[in-house]
C-alpha cells in the first residue's frame, strides 16, 4: 500500500474500496456487454438490443419522473415520435439509419420542452391525466387521415435494416447492436453527469420541495421544461433506435400499454435510480416472451401485479433493493474492521 | 339538418353514458381527491360478468341487477384492501397503483373470457320507438337507464341521512368523526357506488361498441373530460359535462375531424380544460395553501 | 394534582396524559377530572396543550395514560367510538362542514342517535337557544356569520344529547356581547338539561365566570386547581391571566 493510501479498516477506506470495485464490475459489463452479440445467436443479440433501446428510454422517462417527480402516462408518444421520424427518414426520404437518431432526439427535444411549458401549469393526478390522454390517443393520431401520406395509415412502414459499414464482418443484427450499444453508453453517461452534479441536484430539490427550491432560486419553471425536454430526447432516439431494431412501425405498437410498459420498467428497476434502467429495460423486454407462452393476457397481469406489489413491498424497485442489501452486507462486514481500527 | 339533429341526439345518449362514468369519477375525487384511473376497466369487467351470467342463461335485467351488487362489492373490496392500506401519500405511488389495478382489470378480463369481441345483449326492443328515425331504442333506453340512475343518485345523497353522511365525510373527515360518522366506511360505500355506477354504463354501452377488454379505454377518457369541464368536484356538473362531450364528439367528429380523430377531440378538451379553466364550469377554485 | 373535593365518581377522569405531533410532545403528564353536571374549564396560555387535551380525550390524536369516562376506559376507542358514549366535540375552528345547509349540519349532530322523534324534537330545543339558526336553517353554512357558526358548532354537539360537552375556545374571534350571550345559554344547557361542560378558554375571566372548577396549564402541565372561585383569587393568575 502506498502511504497515502487511508488507512485499512477505516470508513475511508471502505468507500474507497466499494468505488474501486464498482468500476471493475462496470468494466466487465461493459466488456461483457461487447462481447454478448458474437457468442450468442443473432435473434438473443436483437433482443439485447431492444434491451438497451429500452434502457435509453427508461433513462429518460426516469429522469422527468423519477428525478423530477413530473408523472407522464404518456412516453410511448416520444417513442412513437422518434420511430417514426426514423422510418420517414429512411424510408421516405431515403437518409441513412445514423441520421436519424440525432433529428429523432432533437424533434424530440422541442417537443418534449413545448409540452413541458403547459405542463407546468398541471400537477400530480392532473399531469398523469393530460399525459394519459396523449397516451391513448397517439395511435389515432398517428392513423388519421391527414397525416395517412407520411406515416403510412393502420399499415405502418417497413423499414430495411441496415448492413455493417466498411465491409465488416458482421451481420446486420451484429452491427446493429454495437451502434446501440455506443449510443448507449454516450446517453448514460450524459445522464450520470446530468444527475450527479447541479442540475440533478436542482431537480430533485424541485420535486422534493418546489416552494423551497424556488425561495433558494432555482428557476423551476424552466428545469421542469428542460427536463420535459430531455427526457422527451432519451425517449425519442430511444424510439428511432428501437424502430430500425424491429423495422417496422405502426400506429397500434405506440398506444398507452407502451407508456404503461416504460412506466413499469422505472418502476421495477427503481425510480430516481441509473442502473435501475437496465433491470426495468431487461424485465419489459424478457418478461412479455416468457409470459406471452402461458396466456396473451399473462404479461399484463404480471406487470399490474409487480405495480401494485412492488409499491406495497419495494417502492425502491430492485436497484434501491439491491443498494438496501449491499449497505446491510458493508455494515455487518465493516463492524470488525472498525473494532480493530479502534 | 337531418343528420345533425340525429348526431346530436345520438350524442346524448352516448353523452349519458359518459356523463354516469364522470360522476363515479368525481365521486371518488370528492372522496379522496384521486382521480381513479381505473374505472374504466373496473366497468369493463362488470360487463363481462353480466354477460357471462346471460351466457349462462341468467335473465337480462336478473343478471343487470346481480352486476350491480357484484360492482358493488368489487369497489368496497378494492378500497378496503388496496387503497386503504396504501401508507404513502406520494402522488407518484398512487398514480401506479391506479395504473396497476387498471392493467390487472384489463388482463384478467382478457384471461377470462378471451380478446374476441363479443355481442352483449340490449334489453330494450329492435324496433325504433315512437316511429322517429333519429335514435335506436337503445339509444332511447340507455338514456332512460341514465337519467333513472342519475335520479335515484341524487335522491339518496339529498335526502337519506346515509346520504348525508357520506357527503360529510366526503367534504370533512375530521368534523365527522366527531359526529360518529365512521369516515373509512363511507369511503369504502363511496368507491362500491362508484363502481355500481360504471358497471351499468358499461352494460349500457357495450351493445353499441361491442364487448371486447378495451373497451372502455376511450369512454374513460370522454369521461375525464367531462368531469373536467363539469368540474371534478362537481356531480351535477359530470352529468353537464357528460352531454356536453359526447355532442361535441359526435358533431365534431361528423363535421370537423372525422371519425377516426374523435378521441383527439377528448384529448384536447382534457388538456384545454386543465390549462384555461381547471376549476370547470361548476366547481370551486381548489386553493393550496403553503 | 388536585382533584376536586368530594368527588367520588367522576365523569371524567384522566390521569397522566401525554399526547402530541410526530416528535413534538406536547401533554406531560396532564391529571384533572369532571364531576357529572358541573361545568369546568381549561386555562392556559397559547401552546400550553388546552386544544391537545380535548383532542386526545376524543382520540383524533393518540393518547397515552388512563382517560375514563362514566366509569369506562376510552383512551384506546377510536373518535367515532367516543362519541356514541356521549362526548360532543366542538372543535377549535368550529368543524362546520361549510358546503351543508343549517339543518343538515345539525341533523349530522345527531347521527348516531336511533330516536328519531326525539331527534325532530331537538331542533326546536335548539332553534330555540339560538333562533338565529332558525332563520337560516336552509342557508349554506359556511356564508353564516362567525358568531353564528359557532352558534351552530353548539347546537351541532347538543343534538348528541351528549352527557358531556367538550369546547375548544368558544369565544375565539367573537364580540364580547355575543360570548356573553353565548355562555348565558351554556349556563342554562348546564342546569336544565345537566350536560356536563368542559371548557378550553383563553379568555380567563370569562371562563372563571361560567364555570364552577378552573384547571391551569403550562407547558403541558396542570399547575393549579380549584373552585372558580378560589382560582379568580389566586394572585398569580390575577397577575398573568386576569390583568389585575
Amino acid at each position: 500500500m502506498s502511504a497515502i493510501a487511508p488507512p485499512v479498516g477505516t470508513p475511508l477506506a471502505a468507500a474507497a474500496s466499494a468505488r474501486r470495485l464498482r468500476l471493475i464490475g462496470l468494466a466487465v459489463i461493459i466488456v461483457a456487454a461487447c462481447v454478448l452479440p458474437f457468442v450468442v445467436s443473432n435473434y438473443r443479440t436483437f433482443q439485447f438490443t431492444l434491451v438497451l433501446v429500452y434502457a435509453i428510454a427508461l433513462l429518460g422517462l426516469n429522469i422527468l419522473t423519477g428525478y423530477n417527480g413530473q408523472i407522464s402516462l404518456g412516453h410511448g408518444a416520444f417513442y412513437a415520435i422518434g420511430a417514426y421520424v426514423a422510418a420517414i427518414m429512411m424510408d421516405r426520404m431515403g437518409m441513412p439509419y445514423w441520421a436519424t437518431v440525432p433529428v429523432a432526439g432533437g424533434l424530440c427535444l422541442v417537443v418534449g420542452f413545448l409540452f413541458g411549458l403547459p405542463a407546468l401549469r398541471l400537477e400530480g393526478h392532473y399531469l398523469a391525466l393530460a399525459t394519459f390522454a396523449l397516451g391513448v390517443t397517439m395511435p389515432q393520431l398517428l392513423k388519421n387521415k391527414y397525416v395517412e401520406h407520411w406515416t403510412g395509415g393502420v399499415q405502418g412502414i417497413v423499414i430495411v435494416k441496415p448492413d455493417a459499414p466498411f465491409g465488416l464482418k458482421l451481420s446486420p443484427d451484429q452491427w446493429l447492436y454495437l451502434f446501440t450499444l455506443a449510443i448507449t453508453v454516450v446517453m448514460f453517461v450524459i445522464g450520470w453527469n446530468l444527475i450527479r452534479g447541479r442540475v440533478g441536484r436542482a431537480l430533485v430539490a424541485i420535486r422534493d420541495q418546489p416552494i423551497a427550491a424556488s425561495a433558494m432560486g432555482i428557476d423551476t419553471a424552466l428545469y421542469k421544461s428542460l427536463a420535459f425536454g430531455v427526457s422527451a430526447m432519451y425517449t425519442g432516439v430511444a424510439g428511432a433506435l428501437g424502430a430500425i431494431a424491429i423495422q417496422f412501425v405502426a400506429p397500434d405498437s405506440f398506444g398507452v400499454g407502451l407508456s404503461i410498459s416504460l412506466l413499469t420498467g422505472i418502476v421495477i428497476g427503481g425510480l430516481a435510480s441509473i442502473p435501475g434502467a437496465f433491470f426495468g429495460a431487461l424485465f419489459i423486454q424478457f418478461i412479455p416472451n416468457i409470459a406471452d407462452q402461458i396466456s396473451k393476457a399473462a404479461p399484463w397481469a404480471i406487470y399490474g401485479i409487480f405495480l401494485i406489489g412492488f409499491m406495497f413491498l419495494m417502492p425502491m424497485g430492485i436497484n434501491g433493493a439491491i443498494r438496501l442489501g449491499w449497505a446491510r452486507m458493508r455494515h455487518r462486514h465493516s463492524k470488525p474492521a472498525q473494532r480493530e481500527g479502534g | 339538418m337531418d343528420t345533425f339533429v340525429h348526431q346530436v341526439l345520438a350524442g346524448l345518449a352516448t353523452g349519458g353514458i359518459y356523463a354516469s362514468v364522470a360522476l363515479a369519477l368525481v365521486m371518488i375525487h370528492q372522496a379522496t381527491h384521486l382521480l381513479n384511473f381505473a374505472q374504466g376497466e373496473m366497468a369493463m369487467f362488470s360487463t363481462y360478468i353480466a354477460w357471462a351470467l346471460i351466457n349462462a342463461g341468467v335473465p337480462y335485467w336478473a343478471a343487470f341487477f346481480l352486476t350491480i351488487g357484484f360492482a358493488f362489492v368489487l369497489g368496497l373490496a378494492i378500497q378496503h384492501f388496496v387503497m386503504r392500506n396504501i401508507r404513502s401519500t406520494s402522488v407518484l405511488q398512487l398514480v401506479i397503483v391506479f395504473i396497476g389495478l387498471l392493467v390487472i382489470f384489463n388482463s384478467v378480463a382478457g384471461w377470462l373470457f378471451t380478446y374476441t369481441i363479443k355481442v352483449f345483449p340490449s334489453p330494450f326492443p329492435k324496433e325504433s320507438l315512437f316511429g322517429q328515425k333519429y335514435l335506436s331504442s337503445h339509444e332511447l333506453g340507455a338514456i332512460g337507464v341514465t337519467l333513472v340512475v342519475l335520479t335515484l343518485l341524487w335522491a339518496f345523497f339529498r335526502f337519506t341521512e346515509l346520504g348525508l353522511a357520506m357527503r360529510a365525510a366526503a367534504q370533512n373527515p375530521t368534523s365527522s368523526r366527531l359526529v360518529g360518522i365512521r369516515v373509512a366506511w363511507m369511503l369504502a360505500l363511496g368507491w362500491g357506488l362508484a363502481a355500481a355506477i360504471g358497471a351499468i354504463a358499461g352494460m349500457m354501452v357495450a351493445p353499441i361498441v361491442y364487448l371486447d377488454p378495451n373497451m372502455m379505454a376511450g369512454i374513460l377518457l370522454y369521461a375525464f373530460a367531462a368531469a373536467l369541464i363539469g368540474g371534478i368536484d362537481s356531480p351535477g356538473g359530470a352529468v353537464v359535462g357528460g352531454l356536453l362531450v359526447g355532442v361535441l364528439e359526435n358533431v365534431l367528429g361528423a363535421y370537423v375531424v372525422g371519425n377516426e380523430l374523435k378521441l383527439g377531440v377528448a384529448l384536447v378538451l382534457i388538456i384545454g380544460v386543465l390549462l384555461v379553466k381547471p376549476s370547470g364550469l361548476f366547481g370551486s377554485v381548489q386553493v393550496t395553501r403553503v | 394534582m388536585n382533584v376536586p373535593a368530594a368527588m367520588n365518581k367522576p365523569l371524567l377522569d384522566v390521569v397522566d396524559l401525554h399526547a402530541g405531533y410526530g416528535l413534538t410532545r406536547v401533554l406531560h403528564g396532564i391529571s384533572f377530572a369532571l364531576a357529572e353536571g358541573s361545568i369546568t374549564t381549561l386555562l392556559g396560555a397559547n401552546g400550553a396543550g388546552k386544544t391537545t387535551t380535548l383532542r386526545a380525550l376524543c382520540a383524533m390524536i393518540r393518547p397515552q395514560g388512563q382517560v375514563t369516562f362514566d366509569g369506562q376506559r376510552i383512551d384506546a376507542r377510536a373518535t367515532e367510538d367516543i362519541v356514541r358514549l356521549g362526548i360532543a366535540h366542538v372543535p377549535e375552528g368550529r368543524g362546520t362542514f361549510v358546503h351543508l345547509s343549517t339543518e343538515e349540519n345539525l341533523r349530522l349532530g345527531a347521527y348516531v342517535r336511533k330516536d328519531r322523534a326525539a331527534v325532530e324534537q331537538d331542533f326546536d330545543r335548539v332553534y330555540g337557544y339560538f333562533p338565529r339558526l332558525a332563520e337560516r336553517r336552509h342557508q349554506q353554512a359556511g356564508t353564516l356569520s362567525g358568531g353564528e357558526q359557532q352558534m351552530l358548532a353548539v347546537s351541532r354537539a347538543l343534538m348528541l344529547r351528549p352527557r358531556l360537552l367538550l369546547l375548544d375556545e368558544p369565544s375565539f374571534g367573537l364580540a364580547p356581547l355575543i360570548v356573553g350571550e353565548l355562555f348565558a345559554i351554556l349556563r342554562a344547557i348546564n342546569e336544565r338539561e345537566r350536560v356536563s361542560i368542559l371548557l378550553v378558554e383563553q379568555n380567563a375571566a370569562m371562563a372563571l365566570d361560567l364555570a364552577d372548577h378552573a384547571y391551569l396549564i403550562e407547558t403541558g402541565r396542570v399547575v393549579l386547581s380549584g373552585t372558580s372561585h378560589d382560582v379568580k383569587r389566586n394572585d398569580a393568575v390575577r397577575a398573568s391571566y386576569l390583568g389585575y
